[in-house]
This record gives C-alpha cells, sequence and structure tokens, in this order.
C-alpha cells in the first residue's frame, strides 16, 4: 500500500487548476470526467511522479462548515515545502496572493499561511537557515 | 448623591479591571502570548498556537489557547475582531499602562528602592568612553 494522492475541498475545479498551476505553479497530471465534475490532480514540476493533489469539489453540504471553522481559526488545510519561504511569499504577494500569516520563524521552521482563493488556507514551510 | 455613587461604582470597576488584568498576567503561558502578540497584530488562532507550541515548546491545546485567550480579553488584554472569513487577535496595552500608571510604578519610583537595572553614572568617565569603544 502506498501514498500516491491527496486532497483539497474546493470550491470551483476551474478556479482552483488555475490557482494552483497559474500562481502557485503545479502541473495538471490527471484530468478525467467523473459524473458532473472532474477526476483532477495537479503535480509539482519538481516531482511529477510524487503525490498527486487531486482537486476536489466541496459539495457535501458538511464541507462548507468545516472549511470556514478552520479559516476563521486561520487553520491551513494542508502545508507545501518550499526551499524560501521569504522569497516565495514575496513571489506570490505580487502575483495578488492573500497572507494570513506572514513568514515566521517557527522553531526550526519558518513559515507562512495563505488563502488558496477556493475556501482554503495553505501553509508554506522551510527549514530555517 | 448620584455623583458619590458614580465615584463608588468607579472606584469598584476600576478594582475589578486591576483585579482582571493581574489574573490575567499571573500564567506562564498568558505571558508568552502577550510576548508573542506584542510582535505582530492581528493573529489568528493558528498563529498564536504554533508560535507557542514551536517557540517556546508548549504542550498546550488549542483549545487551551483559546481559553487563555478569553481570559486576556476579558481582561481587556487582548482584542478579537472579524475579519472578512478570519478572527484575529491584537494585543491592547493599555490594561497594562493603567496598572503600571496607577499602581506598579509608585513603588518602582518610590526614593528608597534602588533600581539595578539603572546603576549610578559610571565614577571614572574614561571607563565609561572605553566601554562604549568596545
Amino acid at each position: 500500500m502506498r501514498i500516491n494522492v491527496t486532497s483539497v475541498f474546493v470550491d470551483d475545479q476551474d478556479k482552483a487548476l488555475d490557482f494552483y498551476t497559474r500562481v502557485l505553479g503545479f502541473q495538471k497530471k490527471n484530468d478525467i470526467p467523473a459524473g458532473e465534475h472532474r477526476w483532477l490532480t495537479v503535480v509539482s514540476p519538481e516531482a511529477p511522479d510524487a503525490v498527486e493533489l487531486l482537486l476536489e469539489p466541496d459539495e457535501h453540504p458538511a464541507a462548507g462548515p468545516f472549511k470556514r471553522a478552520l479559516v476563521a481559526d486561520g487553520i491551513p488545510f494542508t502545508s507545501f515545502a518550499v526551499d524560501d519561504v521569504n522569497a516565495e511569499h514575496a513571489r506570490m504577494v505580487a502575483e495578488g496572493v492573500e497572507f494570513t500569516q506572514p513568514p515566521t520563524e517557527m522553531g526550526p521552521v519558518t513559515t507562512a499561511v495563505f488563502d488558496d482563493t477556493c475556501g482554503n488556507l495553505i501553509q508554506i514551510a522551510s527549514m530555517a537557515g | 448623591m448620584t455623583g458619590e455613587s458614580l465615584t463608588g461604582n468607579h472606584l469598584v470597576a476600576y478594582a475589578a479591571a486591576v483585579d482582571d488584568v493581574f489574573r490575567a498576567l499571573a500564567d506562564p503561558t498568558r505571558r508568552i502570548l502577550i510576548d508573542e502578540l506584542a510582535e505582530r497584530d492581528d493573529q489568528t488562532l493558528f498563529e498564536l498556537c504554533t508560535r507557542v507550541i514551536m517557540r517556546h515548546g508548549l504542550e498546550v491545546s488549542r483549545q487551551a489557547v483559546a481559553k487563555h485567550l478569553d481570559v486576556l480579553e476579558r481582561a481587556g488584554l487582548v482584542e478579537t475582531h472579524r475579519d472578512g472569513r478570519f478572527r484575529r487577535h491584537t494585543l491592547n496595552r493599555e490594561p497594562l499602562r493603567a496598572a503600571w500608571q496607577d499602581w506598579l510604578r509608585a513603588h518602582v519610583d518610590h526614593p528608597d528602592h534602588r533600581d539595578p537595572a539603572r546603576p549610578a553614572a559610571p565614577s571614572d568617565p574614561s571607563e565609561a568612553t572605553r566601554q562604549v569603544k568596545e
């Protein structure tokens, strides 16, 4: 058994694909019609054969309240690794991304938290130094 | 009569407020939260939890941090506001200033009190100059 996919609940798959590819820099891997939605995944160009991120529709009635409660407390749904949080933050702010937490040294890691425009907060983290 | 009772109520309210401030400060986790809030306004609960856990190594739940923030908020030391979809926390220094001005300062500034943080001026001026150069 191995982990090949993980997911984020998004409010709109087209909007999510645009944000996760154009702004975050991921690449589309799978785009397969599945009922009224799609099995839509992206991967990092740095690791195209690694774990895929599924952009999963959040239409289940429980998903909305769940996402809103996490967002209200500033809790990221997931976390991505970057080489340099400060550089990534500067690049993304220039792209118009809203951060709820600017880069902050948190012990051995530096983290920042941004809004993915699809109803989630996402953390980026790099090892300090 | 009315004036007197207003004054009395004011004093009672003041005493209760000062009690709340000192009670809020009488906990190390809450003092750490104040230190962390002093660095940046408008922090989310998540950011504060991460700071307390990652920077100070405290084994504390999110729920416990939220309760500590409630105590600080009731004492007027933290203001929570809704910013769109986010709930943010900001330090209010006013109750600290009031506690200092209305009570602490009188004792710290007492003429009999020698403040070790502010020693008398060095007797040898060349010694002071040498230290500055180093």
